[in-house]
């Protein structure tokens, strides 16, 4: 996808994005609400046309998409829902019929672990088991490229780590699948690389440890300062870092390693512990934030 | 596998005819005014006038056809744009067209169910009025009757998907046809046989389809009415309604939910 731009009135939805995404990559869409992220994907999907740019999925620019393309494109979309008058084995039985080359239902169902749910009405599912009945629609079909539009909005967090397994099963089987979600646990649990977009714009790519430089990110160390001592009583190339108010002590360093060490020194030496001593790097939250923070 | 699509356009159509047709089947309320409601108002309207006469002729002979052209609406248009309203909103026929599945299956898979309702819904008023009211349709307009009804009812489903596309939420489907469709039922010969409305009222109804389908088939309970049955005028002014229904859907119709585009 070279230059996409998708124009609302005078709102640029999306200002002209760069994006590859390789065969057999889990490939995270990450990006606040109105960022542009639904509506590159469903130009992808041939939902909607593009104001200028060239997007090629799977060889085929979407908005020529024929049959033959969707029978390689399966989608979980935002906002769908499964047929209310079937079950689960009925819907899939509907939508199998619609492709060349479908996956075994039962085998689908399976995957999606909704074995016992098989002849459950869809709408008496609950949330979570719903959207596992999108996302065995999406893959009925065999397809070789998933789009996954925030597929765990408004999951528990049992029913998130439910999802994901259906998701790492994806890469097991070699499909390449397109994620948009706005959870970064997820991006970081899943993703082989991410994008984040923000006004429409591509602010960021790269692995989820490389993210805006996130390894080359200073990290925190933090501690409280043992009783009858004082921020003045530290070494003085720690007292250089040190930010925070009175036993709460939080070191910035791009050197963890050696400021840790000279604070376990000087510890020891005086007899101290440190109970809480944490050290964090910055989480992939703490990037993603910084990189979307609206500059206004 | 053997997959529908794999074995070409007519058994997709099937198919998708098959699976709405069980999902129609487990909707209460869809069964209830689509096959029910229209028994009811035959066996109401005959016991209480159905004896009455007009111009000769008892009401009932009127309410058996006529009740039956209000089981082609029920089935074809009330039914079909309340499913597609509720079926767009909730993102179900947006699924849909994210498959291989071409969007005409889709819609003659759902025209083809609406036409096996409609036939079963109108087979029971018809045998209900033969053997309750003793109301008879003279067996060489049979043809002519068939005909009707299924041109009928497929010029209530184009209607259909024209007239859902100015409905933009679920909760006003229901109350926007019914809005439409029983003034229309009370001017073209439903529930009141036409000889017993003022003849201005009768022609405003006759700007309307439903004026003709009904008409079309009182026509086939005429013994004087000639060949198998068919008033080609009525015919021909349910076509024309087709074609306006088809150039409306074609231009704004939608498989997107209207709330999310807005």
């Amino acid at each position: 996808m070279r230059g996409l731009h998708k124009r609302y009135g005078q709102v640029d939805a999306v200002a002209g994005i760069d994006l590859e995404v390789e065969r057999g990559e889990i490939f995270a869409f990450l990006g606040p609400n109105g960022a542009g992220k639904t509506t590159t994907v469903e130009i992808l999907e041939g939902f909607r046309t593009r104001t200028s740019g060239e997007v090629t999925v799977l060889g085929i620019d979407p908005a020529d998409g024929d049959a033959a393309w969707r029978n390689r494109v399966g989608a979980v979309l935002q906002e769908s829902s499964a047929e209310p008058g079937l079950t689960v084995r009925e819907s899939l039985q509907l939508y199998s019929g619609y492709y060349l080359e479908p996956r075994d239902i039962d085998e689908t169902i399976a995957l999606v672990g909704l074995e016992e749910k098989a002849d459950t009405l869809a709408p008496q599912l609950s949330g979570g088991q719903r959207r596992r009945l999108e996302v065995a629609l999406a893959l009925i079909g065999d397809p070789e490229l998933i789009f996954l539009d925030e597929p765990t909005t408004g999951f528990d967090p049992a029913a998130r780590r439910a999802a994901w397994q259906v998701i790492e099963g994806l890469r097991a089987l070699g499909k390449t699948v397109f994620l948009t979600t706005h959870y970064m646990e997820e991006a970081e649990e899943l993703a082989d690389r991410i994008a984040v977009i923000a006004g429409g714009r591509i602010v960021a790519e790269g692995t989820p440890g490389t993210l805006g430089g996130r390894n080359r990110m200073a990290a925190t160390i933090c501690f409280t300062l043992p009783e009858g001592t004082r921020a003045g009583d530290l070494p003085p190339e720690l007292r250089a870092l040190a930010a925070g108010e009175g036993e709460q002590v939080t070191l910035t360093t791009e050197t963890p390693l050696v400021h840790v060490r000279a604070l376990a020194d000087w510890a020891l030496s005086h007899g101290l512990d440190l109970p809480d001593l944490d050290i964090r790097r910055p989480t992939l939250e703490d990037v993603y934030l910084e990189l979307t923070e609206d500059p206004a | 596998m053997t997959t529908a699509a794999k074995r070409g356009p007519v058994a997709v159509v099937l198919h998708q005819a098959h699976y709405d047709l069980r999902g129609f089947l487990r909707n209460r309320q869809a069964r209830f005014f689509t096959l029910i409601l229209p028994l009811l108002f035959l066996v109401i309207f005959s016991s209480v006038f159905g004896s009455d006469t007009v111009d000769g002729v008892q009401l009932k002979t009127f309410y058996v056809p006529g009740i039956s052209a209000m089981a082609v609406i029920a089935a074809s248009f009330i039914n079909l744009v309340i499913s597609i309203v509720v079926l767009r909103e909730e993102g179900v026929l947006k699924r849909r067209r994210a498959t291989p599945v071409p969007a005409w299956a889709l819609i003659a898979g759902r025209t083809l169910m609406a036409i096996a309702v409609s036939a079963v819904s109108v087979t029971v008023l018809l045998l209900v009025g033969r053997f309750a009211y003793h109301v008879h349709m003279p067996a060489r307009h049979i043809p002519g009757f068939a005909i009707t009804a299924v041109v009928g009812s497929i010029t209530f489903c184009v209607l259909a998907y024209a007239f859902s596309t100015g409905i933009s939420n679920e909760d006003a489907a229901q109350p926007m046809v019914q809005a439409v469709m029983l003034p229309l039922y009370f001017i073209s010969g439903i529930f009141i046989a036409p000889p017993q409305l003022p003849s201005w009222l009768q022609d405003v109804a006759r700007v309307f389809p439903v004026q003709h389908l009904a008409d079309g088939l009182h026509h086939a309970f005429n013994p004087g009415t000639t060949g198998i049955g068919i008033v080609w005028s009525d015919l021909g002014a349910l076509a024309l309604w087709a074609s306006i229904g088809v150039v409306v859907a074609l231009r704004r119709f939608s498989w997107l939910p209207k709330a999310a585009t807005g």
